[in-house]
């Protein structure tokens, strides 16, 4: 790369557009590989680029809301820009992203404080990116406000490597099978829950079946004359 | 009874007090015996064992666990010490499948997940894929009026078959004719509009799948046919009504049991008919409107029972409320499209109802196969590669009959999902076992777990 092009940081693009975060990047057009390419759509490489952090004010009660938890986790003797990486707002949701190791003080805050008052953990799950360094594995959990009407989210992530995160079930209990389903299919460890056990696939399972890297299964179907590859193995578009 | 298989010749254990072909073996928690069917007495025979904890697997095939579900129960004669859940027998690999397909094949997914609440799954997966595309207040008016008039619907027959599959596991067999009864006036219904009784994948992405037909099977105006099925459904409903609510077998078999307070529900997220049997009147359409409830009026019953009783007679009122609000909705419903205008989104494939059922139509097809070429290349990509949805993650909650339903829907930009996860309330709700049921009789076992009326479907997805 010459020295006069613009090298642009991954996660700071700024050309007045909203900042995003590239997880990814997506190759060619239709999913498939090693066959010939006459029709140059497989030399497309494509970012992909989630939401990136929002500046203040985000609209709506979202100001509020931030302002009640950094005082709150100032109180607490836990500066905010330790505990909270960064917030999004897009498409009229809040998401926090918090740092794992600080992640039961910001819920205990998020329950607790008056002005926040997040009673419900309505769901926790996870997501793989696997081009995401040492981000690969997000715990996203939807919290639901029943006294103030709000639902935010809060996204923690993990390495592969170290796939820890602390369980929420001390601050609410509604986690445990939400969390042990993260584990069954994601392999997320969360430290502290009571029973880290499978729950929606057998015991003695191997593997996470809801990562990327784990393929789908199935066997082509076959017809008089033709036969179709299993879903995971056509031709697609990506 | 025991056989002795081995020897080919049949031997009357009890009859014999020959000792038990599965013998026990020991622990180091004592003597453990594992049987499976068969006659009790041939094991309580000694009297030494006759005050046992016993482990019990309730189901996964027990017709009184309202579905797959395994209750691994401990029991101390009659008395439940300890209640788990054991769950994922109809585990499918729903979401991870929707992974494979593109957006609009997605909705024939999510509707077979809960599948008595079908409606829901699709609206709130179309919702929040909307909400990536940007165009929720693109929806026509008359798709979103559709979709509540099928969603209230639903409720209905959601709770029919609670009902009538609570009254059947409590013995009350009249119950369950009455509730099977009504609820195929409604799935008549269900079948007129969208072809099939279940499994509909008619709410797609931008809006519906076709428009509501005008006339049903008698040729008589649709409006009408539903405003029959409402009259019909609020006179049958008293049925029910007279044969339960004041019934003292039934109300001994369901008050006071699966207790579960506030706290209760909040710690453990619960929501639907337990939440709103403890008082507190919280309803995703009143608190969150989406589909534009805040323009029906409609009430939120409460009891404050907290127990499978009060869980009832909310969701005898909850089908009387259904009904007000399509009722209402009917009156809402204006002529009109009912798919985002957007040819990039909609597709342009029409269906017709035929004598065999819903199949493509004639008229569609004369048209792109016979007169014009660019329609058939723009209808094949379109079903073939979809449509790109942007890049973002987003979550939608609405108040499905068992409690809120939650869509979390991850697009990478491309014309298959990234990753959707369903919240379902069942899955959440079954957590709830273990307080209602311990510490009680395990005859009321069966009833609290059909008052929490979990449908495994959507619990495993």
């Amino acid at each position: 790369m010459s020295d006069d092009s613009q090298v642009v940081p991954v996660g700071a693009v700024d050309l007045g557009l909203a900042p995003v975060d590239t997880v990814a990047v997506r190759q060619g057009a239709f999913g498939a590989s090693g066959s010939g390419d006459t029709s140059g759509f497989g030399g497309l490489v494509r970012p992909i680029e989630m939401p990136g952090a929002s500046e203040k004010p985000y609209g709506g009660y979202f100001d509020e809301l931030t302002e009640e938890l950094e005082l709150a986790l100032a109180d607490a003797g836990l500066p905010a820009e330790s505990a909270i990486e960064k917030v999004v707002v897009d498409r009229g949701e809040l998401t926090l992203y918090v740092r794992r190791e600080h992640l039961l003080a910001v819920a205990q805050e998020l329950r607790d404080e008056p002005g926040l008052r997040f009673e419900v953990c309505h769901s926790v799950s996870g997501v793989h990116y696997p081009a995401d360094t040492d981000r690969e594995l997000h715990s996203v959990v939807q919290l639901l406000s029943m006294t103030h009407r709000r639902r935010i989210r809060l996204e923690v992530t993990c390495p592969e490597s170290d796939q820890h995160i602390p369980s929420l079930t001390d601050v609410w209990a509604s986690a445990d099978w939400h969390e042990r389903e993260t584990w069954d299919m994601f392999g997320i460890i969360f430290d502290g829950h009571p029973a880290m056990t499978r729950i929606l696939m057998p015991d003695d399972w191997p593997g996470h079946p809801q990562r990327k890297d784990y393929p789908l299964g199935g066997i082509p179907v076959e017809y008089k004359g033709a036969t179709i590859p299993a879903p995971d193995q056509r031709r697609s578009y990506n | 009874m025991s056989t002795s298989y081995e020897s080919g010749e049949f031997v009357d254990g009890a009859a014999t007090g020959a000792p038990d072909p599965a013998p026990g073996y020991d622990t180091t928690e004592g003597r453990v015996f594992t049987v499976s069917g068969g006659d009790w007495d041939s094991i309580t025979i000694d009297p030494s064992l006759a005050n046992e904890r016993i482990v019990v697997n309730m189901g996964p095939q027990h017709p009184s666990t309202h579905g797959v579900l395994r209750l691994i129960l401990e029991l101390e004669g009659e008395s439940v010490q300890s209640a788990r859940c054991g769950i994922g027998y109809p585990h499918t690999g729903i979401e991870k499948n929707m992974e494979y397909r593109n957006w609009t094949q997605g909705t024939a997914f999510v509707t077979r997940m809960d599948y008595l609440s079908s409606f829901f799954n699709e609206a709130g997966y179309s919702m929040a894929v909307e909400q990536l595309l940007g165009m929720t207040d693109e929806v026509p008016d008359r798709a979103t009026v559709l979709r509540v008039i099928l969603m209230e619907l639903n409720r209905v027959s959601s709770h029919l078959v609670c009902l009538a599959t609570g009254a059947l596991e409590l013995g009350a067999l009249t119950a369950m004719t009455f509730g099977f009864r009504e609820r195929e006036l409604i799935l008549d219904v269900f079948e007129l509009i969208t072809g099939l009784r279940m499994n509909h994948a008619y709410i797609r992405p931008g809006g519906l799948a076709q428009d509501m037909p005008a006339t049903d099977d008698q040729g008589q105006d649709m409006k009408v046919r539903i405003q029959w099925t409402i009259d019909t459904l609020r006179e049958r409903f008293k049925d029910t009504a007279n044969l339960l609510v004041d019934n003292t077998i039934w109300m001994g078999r369901t008050s006071g049991i699966g207790y579960l307070d506030l706290t209760g529900c909040m710690s453990l997220g619960i929501t639907g008919p337990i939440l709103r049997a403890t008082g507190y009147p919280w309803d995703a359409r009143k608190e969150t409107p989406y589909c534009g409830y805040e323009r029906y009026e409609f009430e939120v019953p409460t009891q404050t029972s907290a127990d499978a009783y009060g869980r009832f007679l909310i969701r005898l009122e909850e089908m009387q409320q259904s009904l007000n609000i399509v009722e209402q909705a009917l009156d809402h419903l204006q002529p009109g499209p009912v798919m985002v205008d957007d040819p990039k989104v909609a597709w342009p494939a029409q269906l017709a109802i035929g004598s065999d059922g819903m199949g493509n139509s004639l008229d569609h097809i004369r048209q792109i196969m016979g007169t014009s070429m660019e329609a058939l290349i723009h209808h094949f990509k379109l079903v073939t590669e979809g449509y790109s949805v942007p890049v973002g993650q987003a979550y939608q909650v609405l108040e499905a009959p068992r409690g809120e339903l939650g869509v979390h829907v991850v697009s990478h930009g491309g014309t298959k999902p990234y990753r959707v996860h369903f919240r379902d309330p069942s899955f959440n709700n079954l957590q709830s076992v273990a307080v209602m049921c311990e510490g009680g009789q395990v005859a009321d076992v069966v009833a609290a777990v059909a008052s929490i009326d979990p449908v495994m479907g959507g619990v495993d997805r």
